[in-house]
């Protein structure tokens, strides 16, 4: 059984439990996807099902991908993404898969996708260094301070935290919860926040660590 | 959009009075102890209301044997079991913070002449 769905997100708002406890949630559109191919052992060498998410035109498809997609008999997606799995038997390509049938209010979930891109960004920001004083004289405000010894080892380390490129890669937030799973227009609310902006697509898998 | 107003409404209470900040107001809230509930009111002047739709808020000012209190409520928690405004108050400004420097009589609000 395949545990995982491609969805967009769609912004973020609050809903109140019966409780009265605000909730944050996250507001995903998950699905529908369908299989566009299915990986096999024998063939591929490993199990798995590609899945197709967001509709495009066929125009705006080249010829080699709008093959692909009319062998599974489906219209063209802007998505492709491979999951893999143990007992993918039940998949057939062209098949199509909603998340109220995966998900349910109260599951856990992991949530990947693409962060926000923040650029070229100073260790304050990109490690979370305390910088230096503000005032006073001091011109140590945000500089990163030392990043080792001298003739002792005569190298920076490896890995050593410094000022770079910040963001714009794979992100995973583990242990969302399902809040609110709606199977009529495909809408997950997940307590919290998800990587990446909105109408950035992400994956939801089962979490790995956190079970019901 | 769209799709998140849909999700907003459900949660709307629409049943709220118009009040105002210099408004008294008395806030009845419902609390739960173990499995019996019940409400107690906190009454004061509003002194802010913010945000829009399913965020927004308002913040209610008293002060209570000599310590002021003040309280954020989300305005359409399902806490809150019902809002009774209690005076109209006439204020100049949307954010009464200067209140909080002011004590005993000059921190009471002129009622609002309804008539003008």
């Amino acid at each position: 059984m395949l545990e995982a769905i491609l969805g967009k997100k769609i912004g973020m708002t609050r809903i109140f439990s019966e409780e009265g406890e605000e909730i944050p949630v996250t507001v995903v559109l998950a699905g529908p996807c369908f299989v566009v191919q299915k990986k096999s052992k024998d063939k591929e060498g490993y199990d798995a099902v590609q899945l197709g998410f967001l509709e495009k035109k066929a125009g705006k498809v080249n010829k080699p991908l709008k093959a692909h997609f009319k062998k599974a008999g489906l219209p063209c997606f802007y998505h492709l993404k491979e999951f893999r799995g143990e007992g993918l038997d039940e998949y057939k390509p062209g098949q199509k898969l909603v998340c109220s049938e995966i998900f349910k209010d109260g599951d856990f979930v992991d949530v990947s996708g693409r962060s926000k891109g923040k650029g070229f960004t100073g260790v304050m920001k990109r490690w979370g260094f305390a910088g230096g004083p503000g005032s006073h004289g001091s011109m140590h405000n945000r500089a990163p301070g030392s990043i080792g010894g001298s003739s002792d080892p005569s190298k920076v380390f490896k890995g050593m935290k410094m000022a770079g490129h910040k963001g714009n890669g794979m992100t995973t937030i583990q242990n969302l919860r399902v809040v609110g799973v709606s199977p009529e227009d495909n809408i997950l609310l997940l307590k919290g926040a998800v990587p990446g902006p909105v109408n950035g697509v992400v994956e939801i898998r089962k979490a790995l660590k956190k079970r019901q | 959009m769209g799709v998140i107003e849909d999700i907003e409404r459900k949660y709307i209470n629409t049943d709220i009075p118009d009040f105002r900040p210099g408004d008294t107001v008395r806030v009845n809230v419902k609390i739960k102890e173990g499995e019996r509930e019940r409400t107690q009111a906190f009454e004061g002047v509003v002194i802010r209301k913010r945000g829009a739709g399913i965020k927004a808020t308002f913040t209610v000012r008293k002060v209570s044997y000599g310590v002021g209190v003040e309280r954020i409520f989300p305005l359409h928690s399902p806490v809150i079991d019902s809002i009774k405004v209690v005076n109209r108050g006439a204020v100049r400004r949307a954010r009464l913070y200067y209140l909080r420097g002011l004590k005993g009589k000059a921190a009471r609000i002129k009622p609002k002449d309804i008539r003008r």
